[in-house]
């Protein structure tokens, strides 16, 4: 006999407490903490704050800690808390020309003003399984030498100042904010590069390299990608001057690409722009790819129809948290919709069989 | 954190003021689809964040709120937006559609007709009736500013070409007023006559999307046909096994391994009421039978 599912309320109640339980894993092993996290999950812990739109590495952790490790959970979780937050104003625009760098370089230039900086990465790491990671192996320390005592220019700056790139319009214009207006198409630039830094790294990276593989080739260079902290620097009303108020990790990355010129731009390098928060520079060089390939129109370029040229397909479908939730939702009842396809499929079909009888007797 | 941190009904008041001018500029233009600043709330996209946010601006602590998915207070996607409420907001639940004054539902109308005063919240996942026949944003809002609709009027006619009906069984478009084609949410067709006329206010929530529209009371709201294929709402050819009714809206259930099937109430609170009064159905427990 049938009985109408009752008891959501207690099938809920249960499930969240065997996912703690789940979270948790077995007893006996120490449970992580959250600056553990933090200070040994580092590029993890950047990929949430890049994607969840808010710098702050404990709560990040704090988020990777409870999604298990589902970065994709933990930005959720990052996004859900961020809209919560009062806005009591804006900082000033951060200058990465004054970033205390940890890496810098340059595929463009062998050297530069500044020169290069190879930094913690794993480029050139032989990717083998390091076994005493597992047998609680300490690592050495870093080897340290002083700051270099003047900020480093900007390497396509130096390009720039021969006429070589393209002039950009620059102008002091509050940018659009996408968490605060509704999208909007045609999305102008700012408004782009602001989806694209909290697009999904694995979505970018795609879009980026499909470009690379001829949808939308648009022949990028890096011509600079540093990381490192800059200032973030808040006008005080009150004060009437601006105070530091704290600083971030940063990845910007600037490509090159080479231009012929069209009806409307002579032959020219042009740019492609990618600023992200924390370390992450697979997500900075893709994201200043995919912001090359979207400026087709702008600078009079013909649309292929590339994937990437298409502003309204990156934009729409860049958010991992909009995907995820539209994606996994239909995992939601649909019994109604399921009832009346139902209906409609017996029907079609009974006048389409009726129709064969006819056929055959006729 | 507590709940305590939150504000009255988890929005904070500047977001509520927002959502509400794009409601009121949605009941000033029915069936207009109105962008607004959607926020991330706690629940994912597709779990009815649309139409959370817009009950949570209709929310007044005087209000009776009912939650309903597919037509059942007791489904978990209703029992968890419920409980929201019922924690950010401390608002009175109920299940009964008479005693709500809020009323947020995805994918059906209840049973009973609604009445002045009443809200009815639809969560909504794609608000745009022509996306499946152009994919573009830019385009399809052009093609409403110009109210140049016949490409959804030669999709229905291709169906009809080669079905012999209009292959459309949910989310059937409407057209709003004269004006603006609409898309209903996933509701059944069997639910678009009760679009029109309606006396409640009709709220329709998309948070991915970022649209809001609306219909006001008493709008009229036309599915679209053709003079000879006119719009047929249909259901299952049964009555409910447990209240007998041979004009609600059924869900078809599989009983057992042999396949065979039983019907039942979609609105479960229509199905129990009705129970309640007396009315059996085809599989009542004798005894129980009054």
């Amino acid at each position: 006999m049938y009985v109408a599912t009752k008891g959501g309320e207690r099938a809920i109640d249960a499930a969240h407490r065997w996912l703690g339980d789940e979270r948790r894993g077995d007893r006996t092993i120490a449970e992580l903490d959250v600056a553990q996290i933090r200070e040994q999950l580092g590029l993890a812990v950047n990929r949430v704050m890049a994607e969840g739109s808010l710098f702050d590495p404990d709560l990040a952790a704090l988020a990777i800690k409870q999604s298990r490790g589902d970065l994709i959970e933990a930005v959720f979780l990052i996004r859900a808390y961020r809209t919560t937050l009062p806005r009591f104003g804006s900082s000033l625009p951060v200058e990465t020309k004054r970033m205390h760098m940890i890496r810098r370089i340059s595929a463009t230039f062998k050297d530069a003003p500044g020169g290069q900086i190879l930094g913690p990465t794993f480029d050139y790491t032989h990717r083998l399984l390091d076994f005493k990671l597992m047998a609680d192996g300490e690592a050495p320390e870093a080897l340290r030498s002083e700051a270099p005592s003047a900020f480093a220019p900007h390497i396509l700056q130096l390009l720039d100042d021969d006429g070589l790139m393209e002039q950009l319009d620059v102008n002091d214009d509050t940018p659009p904010d996408l968490t605060r207006e509704p999208l909007e198409m045609p999305a102008a630039r700012p408004l782009r590069l602001q989806a694209l830094a909290r697009g999904d790294e694995g979505f970018v990276l795609s879009m980026a390299y499909s470009t690379q593989r001829g949808y939308g080739r648009t022949h990028a260079f890096v011509g600079e990608l540093r990381i490192g902290t800059c200032a973030v620097e808040m006008e005080i009303p009150e004060l009437g001057f601006s105070v530091e108020i704290g600083e971030i990790e940063l990845t910007e990355c600037e490509t090159v690409n080479q231009f012929t010129g069209s009806k409307s731009e002579p032959p020219q390098f042009t740019r492609g722009y990618g600023l992200v928060m924390g370390q992450s520079e697979r997500k900075a060089i893709s994201m200043s790819l995919v912001d090359r390939a979207l400026r087709w129109e702008e600078l009079g370029e013909e649309n292929v129809g590339a994937p990437a040229q298409d502003a309204e397909f990156v934009l729409y479908h860049c958010d991992n948290i909009q995907a995820t939730g539209f994606l996994e939702h239909i995992k939601l009842p649909h019994y109604v919709d399921f009832q009346s396809e139902l209906e409609l499929i017996r029907k079609l079909r009974r006048e389409a069989l009726q129709a064969q009888v006819k056929e055959a007797a006729e | 954190m507590t709940e305590q941190s939150y504000n009255f009904a988890y929005l904070d008041e500047a977001t509520k003021r927002m959502i509400r001018r794009a409601l009121l500029k949605g009941l000033a233009i029915p069936g207009y689809q109105v962008p607004f600043a959607s926020r991330e709330m706690p629940m994912p996209y597709g779990w009815g964040t649309g139409g959370v946010q817009v009950t949570a601006a209709c929310l007044i602590p005087e209000d009776t709120l009912k939650v309903i998915d597919q037509g059942a207070d007791d489904t978990t996607n209703a029992v968890s937006i419920r409980k929201f409420f019922e924690r950010t907001a401390q608002v009175r639940t109920t299940e009964t559609t008479t005693e709500a004054t809020v009323i947020q539902t995805r994918h059906r109308i209840p049973e009973v007709p609604l009445a002045e005063g009443q809200i009815l919240v639809y969560q909504v996942p794609i608000p745009e009736p022509l996306r499946f026949l152009e994919p573009r944003e830019s385009e399809t809002r052009r093609m409403h500013a110009l109210e140049e609709y016949g490409l959804m009027h030669v999709k229905l006619y291709e169906d009809i070409a080669r079905h012999g009906a209009i292959a459309t069984s949910y989310a059937y478009p409407v057209k709003v007023e004269g004006r603006y084609v609409m898309d209903p949410s996933p509701i059944p067709k069997f639910d678009n006559p009760k679009l029109g006329g309606n006396a409640a206010i009709q709220l329709f929530g998309a948070g991915r999307e970022q649209r809001i529209y609306a219909l006001p009371p008493y709008t009229q709201v036309v599915s679209l046909d053709f003079e000879d294929h006119p719009f047929e709402p249909s259901k299952a050819e049964h009555a409910c096994d447990l209240c007998g009714s041979e004009v609600s809206y059924l869900d078809e259930v599989i009983v057992d391994d042999q396949g065979n099937r039983m019907f039942v109430c979609s609105d479960t609170n229509y199905c129990t009421t009705r129970q309640g009064e007396g009315h059996t159905g085809r599989l009542s427990q004798k005894g129980e039978a009054a």
